[in-house]
């Protein structure tokens, strides 16, 4: 019974998304268009699941939810900050600089979580990871204190994603 | 006032709003002088500018009856893509030594970027 549960949904949340996608595509809710999305939410991701081997073993629906309003408000509040570096401060004095984060996260899907919300948020981009996958790079764009930032990202950042992916 | 009028007139705000940041992060595309900084415009008017002129567009379909929610799913789908752009753009930074190159890694040898097999004039990989 729970082979089969595995070999029809492998990927449950992504038949979810699919599902919910589709609806809002149609921009309407109706039973028949449910349905549909509900179909193409099973065949889609059973059609691609030789190339999703695995999926993130814990994944909290709550926190992420929690951690996406977090998110949010700090691009609104960020975005006026860099607006305001962006009017403000003369190229001669702008402190551009790298900043190397040393990462926790060991799972692929959170890594990638963590690097899209530092490049959404204005004022940081992250820019690469090193080979082995330890430590990621980001750079900022106006700063007096680098290591600021780097704290900054672990502790509002990565220690809600590693309890997220746990 | 009506329903219709005070969605118009918030969307009416959420497009000025929206139209200042793209304008702002239009200045900096033009003011900043390196590649780095530069990348930082674009990914500001991505986030804040278009979420603004979606805003407004699911407002006024709001005022005009006929509610619309495909804008989230623009907005769902430009905060998922847009990162990978941005990542691009850094990393051909990096590769082309457009920028100052970045301080090495702590733990691994090196930035996979810079983790060229046919080593071009990078420092070999240490620590393997």
């Amino acid at each position: 019974m729970m082979r089969a549960y595995h070999w029809l949904l492998p990927h449950p949340f992504l038949t979810l998304i699919l599902t919910v996608v589709w609806v809002m595509l149609q921009n309407q809710v109706s039973a028949g268009m449910v349905v549909f999305g509900l179909i193409l939410g099973i065949i889609i991701p059973r059609m691609t699941a030789i190339w999703w081997p695995d999926r993130p073993k814990g994944f909290r629906l709550g926190k992420m939810s929690v951690y996406s309003l977090i998110v949010l408000w700090d691009i609104l509040v960020a975005n006026v900050q860099v607006a305001w570096v962006v009017l403000t401060v003369p190229n001669a004095r702008l402190k551009p600089a790298w900043i190397v984060v040393p990462l926790e996260l060991k799972q692929p899907e959170a890594i990638t979580v963590l690097a899209g919300t530092i490049t959404l948020t204005p004022g940081t981009v992250s820019a690469d990871l090193s080979d082995e996958g330890h430590s990621l790079l980001v750079h900022v764009l106006h700063t007096d204190d680098p290591d600021a930032i780097r704290d900054d990202i672990k502790t509002r950042y990565e220690r809600r994603l590693l309890e997220i992916f746990s | 006032m009506t329903l219709t009028s005070v969605a118009t007139v918030a969307a009416a705000l959420s497009l000025l709003i929206g139209s200042i940041f793209i304008v702002i992060g239009s200045v900096g595309l033009l003011k900043f002088n390196d590649p780095m900084t530069r990348l930082h415009a674009p990914t500001k008017v991505g986030t804040l500018g278009i979420g603004m002129l979606l805003l407004a567009s699911i407002l006024a379909s709001i005022a005009k009856g006929d509610p619309s929610m495909h804008e989230l799913l623009i907005m769902a789908f430009l905060f998922v893509t847009a990162p990978v752009s941005a990542n691009f753009i850094a990393k051909v930074c990096i590769h082309s030594r457009a920028c100052k190159t970045p301080p090495s890694p702590p733990r691994d040898g090196t930035w996979s970027t810079l983790d060229t097999p046919d080593g071009d004039g990078t420092p070999a990989p240490q620590g393997r």
